[in-house]
């Protein structure tokens, strides 16, 4: 079997998280050693995948962990034991 | 994995909660806090509402803790109320846009293709001390439509595995799967293009230059 570049599309999800079969890995690896434009696909999704999941892009707002433990300390006085 | 939850410390937690050590509640919930608010906010694409109902949705696990069955893990379980929360708001304002747009989005299938380039330069995470490229990609991830941003925030930002995201989101663990792919190939075509810009620069002397220049004196 060999494989095209859009059937390599359809796994870079899967392949980024290692969780295609070792045969189908095999072909996609076979397939990137000479395919410049699915390399360049892989390797810009992964860069894109790997800026994103910074912890600095999605910060939780200024103050929003203590106001949201006030807030259960507010309750647990209310609720009693 | 971000905050893995660890189920032994959290079973313990709970029983001790429920006999009467509130305060324990504080440290069970706060590996939850960030997954809790930014899925409100995937839902509610509003910061003080998502607040208001991260808080809200809180309270709610805080005072349902004795039904939780340990069936799942805390976490999920957490998550699948505070969704229910945001989904009660949605409902509520009559934008019920979750359904629609399921239907919608999943049979039709869309255009996936990626962004075709010929060659890739890394971008480094140090790029991100640039206000503009966080941004950037933020921007790309509200744009997304809900089904996926919820997958990608769970998955890829907050780090959890395929089946928790499943079951936070009341979702099939293929669908989870489907999903993601699709969302990171609609984000590699909208940004890969716009990240371009933000490659260190191939001439070795400007980056020199800049580096010294930043450095502390």
């Amino acid at each position: 079997m060999r494989i095209d570049c859009k059937h390599v599309w359809e796994h870079i999800s899967a392949y980024i998280d290692g969780e295609v079969e070792e045969g189908l890995r095999a072909e996609i690896e076979k397939h990137l050693e000479t395919c410049e434009i699915c390399s360049a696909v892989l390797d810009s999704t992964r860069n894109v995948v790997v800026l994103y999941a910074d912890g600095r892009v999605f910060e939780l707002p200024a103050g929003f962990s203590e106001r949201l433990h006030e807030r259960l300390e507010k309750e647990m006085e209310v609720s009693g034991t | 994995m971000k905050n893995a939850p660890n189920p032994e410390f959290e079973a313990d937690c709970i029983r001790r909660i429920l006999a009467g050590e509130k305060q324990l509640f504080h440290d069970l919930i706060r590996p939850c806090e960030r997954p809790i608010f930014f899925l409100l906010m995937s839902i509610l694409h509003n910061e003080a509402d998502a607040e208001d109902a991260a808080q809200e949705a809180v309270v709610k696990i805080y005072r349902n803790l004795h039904l939780f069955r340990g069936e799942s893990q805390f976490r999920t379980w957490a998550l699948s109320i505070a969704r229910n929360e945001g989904l009660g708001r949605l409902r509520k304002a009559g934008t019920r846009r979750e359904d629609s747009l399921d239907a919608l989005t999943e049979d039709q299938g869309g255009d996936f293709t990626p962004a075709i380039l010929t060659s890739w330069r890394e971008v480094p995470s140090r790029a991100l001390e640039q206000k503009e490229l966080a941004a950037v990609l933020r921007q790309a991830i509200d744009g997304l439509p809900e089904i996926y941003r919820n997958v990608v925030l769970l998955r890829d930002i907050e780090e959890m595995d395929v089946r928790e995201t499943a079951a936070a989101l009341g979702i099939a663990e293929g669908a989870v799967k489907v999903r993601l792919h699709r969302a990171r190939a609609l984000l590699q075509r909208s940004l890969a293009p716009r990240l371009k810009g933000f490659a260190p620069n191939r001439g070795k002397l400007f980056g020199w230059a800049k580096a010294r220049k930043d450095e502390p004196r």
